[in-house]
């Protein structure tokens, strides 16, 4: 008993359970290495501050403050009227969500709530293509069929674009976002809260607005706000589809073209094939960049505490 | 009468009328109504789309199939050599780097996070980081890219060339490939690793045995999601510096000198491209909507792969 390293079975130890040297660097070297995979993410999110903030630091010193509070987005005659570009992502994001929040929604309490397992099974993958399409098809799309056929002729709108068209874009973009999260939200309400609702003699009904949504709030919530982000950042549609080309004139009217804070990133660099070395057009890139950055960072950050509220309650 | 009084004559009411209420919940109804139609609004939109562009499309499709795949860009949108050759060796360049660095970087952190990470602060930092770059809006990956590779290693990726739109791309889905994982990871049943142990199995034997076989379906359906998203994505590219003018001639697939030349094209780059010009050349819309119609074969066919394999499997383990 004293002795634990002899067996007196013989020929069997705690030294022999040990294991062999090679065996354990091997095991060491494999942990480490994908430790270092992990921290690929750190440095990735460490290149992305450093490349925004070096240039945005070289604009914010050397700009003159009166061009970024002007008449609209002009870059290269040295006008960088921030406050244009803002204005259109906010309406961009506002039409968006009027779109696709009642419609994410009240899909998710279908899908949630309603639907027959059956119909469930056929109609969620649908729903997951419509997730997958790219967003340059989505523009090709606001373009095309929303722009004349829904902008022109319901709204009176132009025909070739618009901050209007491009919303309804960018909604049905995040239609399936909504939808995804909000359902996941209600799916997570334990079913005992409706059960009891239900022997409570409420109809489903009232059991899913008055017990599930209630119930479900953070989750809704977090759906939303990750919704708006999504929207905020989205490029492509609001490129092609947002009816201005390389410049904007301050505007507030959603039937009017604009430029969002993504679409004049693109519209300026690709202007030209040499960005690099005009006054400050690309130092203004990075500055409109860390804008957007800031603000779907704090979004995200929000809607991850809605997240987990959800999974401490339940 | 004496059960209503004992709970109070008005609840008694209120309980007798519900009872004996046999007419259809007409409020219920309107309102499931609504929201299958909620539903099968967003469903139209998609039949939609999908309609619109392969009419839009159809006229070059089925005319010139072949000359449209093979042909280049091209200046007007008549001319019989118009195609998307050069779009699709970029994007087909662009995958491969997406495969070769997000994947296997990917799949590392996962099973790191999910096998070996202790529970302390650094690794929920990980985690948390990981989350939020995966919210990062795609057009800040291009400045990244535009910042790093295109201005500052310009001597190691050839400045505007595929390999930065590749590497660029890679770290754009990383996020999305390592969370996906995670969740697959997450999933396997504590019984097999512990069965693995009890054998004797070191941990990565285990990890090797047990974990990655359970996993690789749901690490599979992550994978062909992040490479859908991967060649779909135009935001970066147009940042990194994806060029109309000055293609070199034709590239074949497998032409390496490619990867680093100073110019290159990409399948969702050369659809903004001619969206663009069919302002003053209408006939590139149409141009557009058969490009669209490519693109979107690959990327709703991965992604239909993707969800029948999560469902498979879910329904598999119940």
């Amino acid at each position: 008993m004293s002795d634990t390293r002899v067996d007196p079975a013989g020929g069997f130890s705690v030294e022999s359970l040990k294991a062999n040297p090679r065996q354990a660097r091997k095991e060491r070297l494999i942990r480490d290495s994908l430790g270092a995979t992990a921290l690929v993410s750190v440095l990735i999110s460490g290149l992305i501050i450093w490349s925004l903030f070096s240039e945005a630091y070289t604009f914010i010193v050397e700009v003159d403050w009166g061009s970024v509070w002007d008449i609209g987005w002009f870059p290269r005659r040295g006008i960088y009227d921030v406050k244009t570009l803002i204005v259109a992502s906010l309406i961009i994001t506002g039409i968006a969500m009027i779109v696709a929040g009642p419609l994410g929604l009240g899909a998710a309490i279908y899908l949630s709530e309603y639907a027959r397992p059956g119909i469930r099974r056929t109609l969620k993958p649908i729903l997951e293509i419509l997730a997958g399409i790219p967003s340059v098809v989505l523009g090709f799309f606001a373009l095309k069929w929303i722009a004349p056929n829904l902008v022109e002729s319901i709204f009176g709108g132009p025909a070739a674009g618009s901050l209007l068209a491009a919303g309804i874009g960018v909604g049905v973009l995040v239609i399936p976002l909504v939808a995804s999260i909000s359902e996941d939200a209600m799916k997570a309400v334990p079913m005992a809260l409706r059960e009891a609702s239900s022997g409570l003699g409420a109809r489903k009904i009232t059991t899913t607005v008055r017990v599930v949504l209630p119930a479900a709030v953070s989750g809704l919530m977090a759906a939303f706000i990750v919704a708006i982000s999504r929207a905020l950042g989205e490029t492509m549609i609001v490129f092609m589809a947002g009816g201005a080309a390389q410049t904007a004139v301050y505007t507030h009217h959603p039937l009017d073209g604009s430029l969002t804070m993504t679409a004049g990133m693109t519209s300026l660099a690709r202007g030209t094939d040499n960005v690099v070395g005009e006054g400050l057009t690309f130092q203004s890139l990075f500055f409109v960049g860390l804008v957007l950055f800031v603000l779907t960072f704090a979004l995200n950050l929000f809607s991850d505490r809605f997240v987990h509220k959800v999974r401490e309650q339940y | 009468m004496a059960k209503a009084r004992l709970i109070g004559d008005r609840t008694s009411k209120v309980m007798v009328q519900a009872m004996e209420r046999r007419s259809t919940d007409v409020r219920g109804l309107v309102f499931q109504i609504t929201l299958l139609v909620t539903l099968l609004i967003s469903l139209f939109v998609l039949a939609v789309l999908i309609v619109d562009v392969v009419m839009d499309g159809w006229g070059i499709l089925t005319g010139r199939p072949g000359g449209f795949l093979s042909g280049t860009m091209r200046s007007l949108s008549d001319d019989p050599k118009l195609g998307v050759h050069q779009a699709l060796v970029g994007t087909f360049w662009i995958a491969v780097f997406v495969a070769v660095l997000a994947f296997p970087i990917g799949i590392g952190a996962a099973i790191w996070l999910e096998e070996y990470a202790p529970k302390n602060r650094i690794a929920r930092f990980i985690e948390l980081n990981i989350r939020n770059l995966a919210g990062v809006p795609s057009i800040v990956f291009g400045l990244l890219g535009l910042f790093l590779f295109v201005k500052h290693l310009e001597g190691v990726t050839g400045g505007k060339s595929i390999a930065s739109a590749g590497i660029t791309l890679a770290i754009l889905v990383l996020p999305i490939v390592i969370i996906t994982a995670q969740e697959a990871i997450r999933a396997v049943p504590q019984g097999l690793k512990e069965g693995a142990y009890g054998v004797g199995a070191t941990k990565w034997t285990m990890i090797r045995s047990q974990v990655l076989p359970y996993a690789a379906p749901g690490i599979l359906t992550g994978t062909l999601l992040s490479m859908s998203r991967g060649i779909g994505e135009a935001a970066p590219l147009l940042l990194v510096g994806a060029v109309s003018g000055r293609l070199g001639s034709n590239p074949g697939f497998l032409d390496l000198s490619a990867i680093n030349a100073k110019a290159f094209m990409a399948m969702p780059v050369i659809i903004v491209e001619w969206v663009q010009n069919s302002g003053r050349d209408p006939g590139f819309a149409e141009a557009a909507a058969a490009a669209i119609v490519v693109l979107l074969v690959f990327v709703i066919l991965m992604n239909a792969a993707a969800i029948f394999l999560r469902n498979h499997f879910e329904k598999k383990r119940g």
